[in-house]
């Protein structure tokens, strides 16, 4: 094939068709040479699959009745099950888990109430989910990439992405690294290595093979994360993401977020297979699944899928299960599709906060006076950094025009002349005050 | 691309044809001039000669472009081999560039990748599973990711499942993220525009679809001269590039090409000839017809055309189409794609409102009819050159 690139004159000839196409059937000839084939041997020969054959007629059953089995290191009331699987993380480590858990949930708390007095737009809860967003990031490299959906703010608060970020993005004041551009909980952070959220459901999965397969070729050893929810999953995308991950060799951490529903859609409306870890096997991929409650359970096999994805080149897939305690956004109320019952069980008896704190206070490292003192601090924090949010202007208007390319058109920047010329005759009529000048 | 030996049914057999045509040929691949070939030979109606039988001649004559002398040594190279050296000079000078998409580790259905996987390694020009969300949305992750993403989309009328991770991810990431986080390191590239029988859906030209999406850039060539400096361009460009490759070029379309790398500028229209009577535009294919219709304007009617080529549909160069309209007064547009709502309506609309009180005549646009991109009536669908002779004489007896 080399030689067709110095032979440019000659292209448009039959005689140098034939030879292409010599050159062609040679080297596909090279390729079959790779693989001898021998009808005497009865063994299929065929490209597609390494397989025996068999003379009965039977179809594969689907195993959804004892499906893959959950992973867990605590049961429901925080007891460590099989010592070995401890990860025996330093009291100092817990502890953070724990407070940045409960932060988050404090941080949830205001928010979503501060959306129904309707001072944001919107926002979305993490409730019930919180062990997945800590345990997964505390695996994590701070340097490893990380593509979200939307239900993983613990991941960014994990990495120390401050409440006043948050609260910026959710009000859209000046302070938004994002520029005021999107909805509330589409939270990006560049220092933190956390990739902006967008609103269409799992376009980031196969962006995160991508992404790992470029990582892989700087390699510097890092790893990408790719959360989304089991709704997400049924995208034409997850399964584009999944494929070209394994078949491309890439670095990659799939983590779904088994939650229950997607907004209104219990499981058994969304897939018939066992779940979506079953998936894996079907590319290729190393798969497990655990109980997402469990924040040790989700920590350990979070290190080991990044540790195997870098040194191996391959993807791994986590599902971790969990429910969503929370309605799926404010514009949701689920006791339209779910009973209050249902919600009380998992908020009450298998929760990943609860679970943490009795490991916590069984060692003797949490008490009940540590437990108010905490909540007061956390909800003072979580407080101070929304008035201040609250009290900031808007961006300045002119950020509606930039970034849409890298530098500014001429044709846009005519439209941006336009509306200031327009906002100045008109001015009454708009919200200038609360924006920056 | 296995082929058999063209024998005495030259016309029926033209075997680059099949090149063009995906997944045809499985059956003809492995036995040449077997049995095929002699039922053919034998039948009766199965002569050269037979009207119904003999294959349309292209609807234009390309005309190249003078050698540059301002990059370098030239090499003749068709249209393909113009976008292999550009690859070639990509991959040769960026080692985070990569380049994928189905089948173009062997060299892909148009050759436009033979020889790079070989030279530069199989991590850097490998084959992706046939899917084109998953290409797009991959090569934006690459992007992201600081390495540069060269896409390829096997044909332009399959760029549509893809069509979500374009316009929803791609265009906007840049925005939403605050400048934090951008793909301006994604190119995807794809072959366009009708082929003589490529019918429905190896035929499309899609640029309108792209051209709504603020954020994107879309690029189109009309020789290998323009297409090596454009999709340079492209690559080198902080924003995500869609470079639509006329493939009807692709072989027919030989210039003399700078071996080096260079660039020309995106969003600068370009005047070929000038004129003063009325403005014609068009990109891709259509330049070469429209030169034709040129001359047919100045021998037949003494019409003195201005011909431009747009090059970049988006952000497209009104500066440069205006200023030449309020010189002529008349304005004719011609593209393949459909009539309504292809880009000749944005460009209609826009200088209606910038040269209003220049205009002699309505603006005349000569495109595809508002069907599918039929098979065996390609001869009617396209706005030939009597199409376009015949809309300049309208507007200039307007």
């Amino acid at each position: 094939m080399l030689c067709l690139l110095f032979l440019g004159p000659f292209f448009a000839t039959a005689t140098m068709r034939l030879l292409i196409n010599n050159a062609c059937i040679q080297s596909f000839q090279v390729l079959q040479l790779q693989q001898t084939f021998d009808s005497s041997l009865e063994k299929p020969q065929f490209p597609g699959a390494s397989a025996e054959f068999v003379d009965q007629l039977e179809f594969i059953q689907p195993n959804v009745i004892s499906g893959i089995p959950v992973y867990r290191v605590m049961d429901r009331q925080g007891n460590i099950i099989n010592p070995s699987q401890d990860p025996q993380l330093s009291k100092e480590t817990v502890l953070n888990f724990y407070q940045k858990m409960t932060m988050l949930n404090t941080m949830d708390r205001i928010l979503y109430e501060s959306q129904r007095q309707g001072r944001i737009s919107f926002y979305m809860t993490n409730y019930g989910e919180e062990g997945t967003h800590i345990g997964s990031a505390a695996a994590l490299d701070p340097n490893d990439l990380v593509f979200g959906q939307y239900r993983e703010a613990g991941v960014l608060m994990y990495r120390g992405f401050p409440l006043d970020h948050f609260m910026a993005q959710c009000y859209a004041n000046a302070d938004d690294l994002g520029k005021g551009r999107q909805m509330p909980v589409h939270y990006g952070s560049k220092d933190l290595n956390f990739v902006t959220i967008s609103s269409p459901l799992a376009t980031q999965i196969p962006q995160a093979a991508g992404a790992a397969y470029a990582v892989k070729r700087e390699n510097t050893n890092r790893a990408v994360i790719c959360y989304f929810g089991e709704g997400a999953a049924s995208e034409g995308d997850a399964h584009a993401g999944f494929n070209f991950s394994a078949t491309l060799e890439c670095p990659l951490i799939f983590f779904c977020r088994n939650n229950g529903y997607a907004i209104s859609t219990p499981t058994n409306e969304q897939y018939r297979g066992d779940g979506i870890a079953a998936r894996g096997p079907g590319y290729g991929m190393l798969s497990i699944r655990v109980d997402g409650n469990d924040v040790f359970a989700v920590y350990n096999a979070t290190k080991e899928a990044r540790r195997r994805a870098v040194a191996e080149n391959q993807p791994f897939l986590i599902e971790a299960m969990t429910y969503r305690i929370g309605h799926h956004s404010t514009s949701d109320d689920s006791s339209a599709y779910r009973s209050v019952d249902e919600v009380n069980y998992w908020d009450k008896q298998d929760h990943p906060i609860s679970r943490l704190r009795h490991y916590m206070t069984a060692r003797g490292w949490w008490s009940e006076d540590d437990e108010r003192s905490w909540r007061k601090q956390s909800r003072k924090t979580v407080m101070e950094a929304f008035e201040r949010a609250e009290r900031r202007l808007k961006p300045n208007p002119e950020l509606l025009f930039t970034d849409v390319y890298q530098e500014m058109i001429p044709s846009l920047n005519k439209q941006r002349e336009s509306l200031w010329r327009h906002v100045q005759q008109y001015k009454e009529n708009y919200p200038l005050d609360l924006y920056e000048k | 691309f296995l082929e058999p030996e063209a024998s005495s049914c030259e016309g029926m057999m033209a075997a680059a044809a099949r090149l063009f045509l995906r997944g045809a040929n499985s059956k003809l691949s492995i036995a040449p001039g077997s049995l095929g070939t002699t039922l053919l030979k034998l039948s009766p109606n199965c002569s050269s000669r037979t009207k119904t039988q003999r294959r349309h001649a292209a609807h234009f004559t390309f005309q190249p472009d003078p050698v540059p002398s301002q990059y370098g040594p030239t090499q003749k190279m068709n249209l393909f081999q113009s976008i292999t050296s550009a690859l070639d000079n990509t991959l040769a000078s960026d080692p985070t560039a990569v380049i994928f998409g189905e089948d173009v580790a062997f060299g892909g259905v148009f050759r436009c990748t033979v020889g790079l996987r070989d030279k530069y390694g199989k991590d850097r020009v490998f084959n992706t599973p046939l899917c084109e969300q998953g290409i797009v949305g991959f090569g934006i992750g690459v992007a992201v990711a600081g390495a540069t993403a060269i896409a390829e989309i096997q044909f332009a009328d399959y760029i549509f499942p893809a069509f979500d991770q374009i316009v929803n991810e791609a265009a906007k990431y840049r925005y939403r993220s605050g400048n934090m986080f951008d793909c301006g390191n994604l190119t995807i590239r794809a072959p366009w525009g009708c082929v003589g029988h490529g019918s429905l859906y190896h035929s499309q030209s899609p640029e309108a679809f792209f051209a709504h999406c603020p954020g994107l850039k879309v690029v189109i060539p009309r020789s290998p001269i323009q297409a090596k400096g454009l999709l340079l361009s492209c690559i080198a460009d902080k924003n995500p590039c869609i470079f639509f490759e006329p493939k009807i070029l692709y072989r027919a379309a030989v210039e003399q090409v700078p071996e080096d790398p260079y660039t020309i500028p995106l969003s600068q229209a370009e005047v070929l000839q000038e004129g003063s009577d009325v403005t014609l535009v068009a990109w891709g294919t259509q330049i070469h017809v429209l030169k034709e219709v040129a001359s047919m304007a100045q021998e037949k009617l003494g019409v003195s055309c201005e011909v431009i080529d747009l090059q970049t549909i988006l952000p497209w160069d009104i500066e440069t189409v205006c200023k030449s309209v309020v010189k002529t007064g008349r304005l004719l547009i011609s593209h393949e794609a459909p009539v309504t709502g292809g880009f000749a309506s944005e460009i209609s609309s826009t200088v209606q409102e910038e040269c209003f009180l220049n205009l002699e005549a309505p603006i005349s646009r000569v495109c595809g009819y508002d069907t599918p991109f039929p098979h065996i009536f390609e001869p009617f669908y396209i706005p030939d050159k009597w199409k376009c002779f015949e809309a300049i004489k309208k507007m200039i007896n307007y």
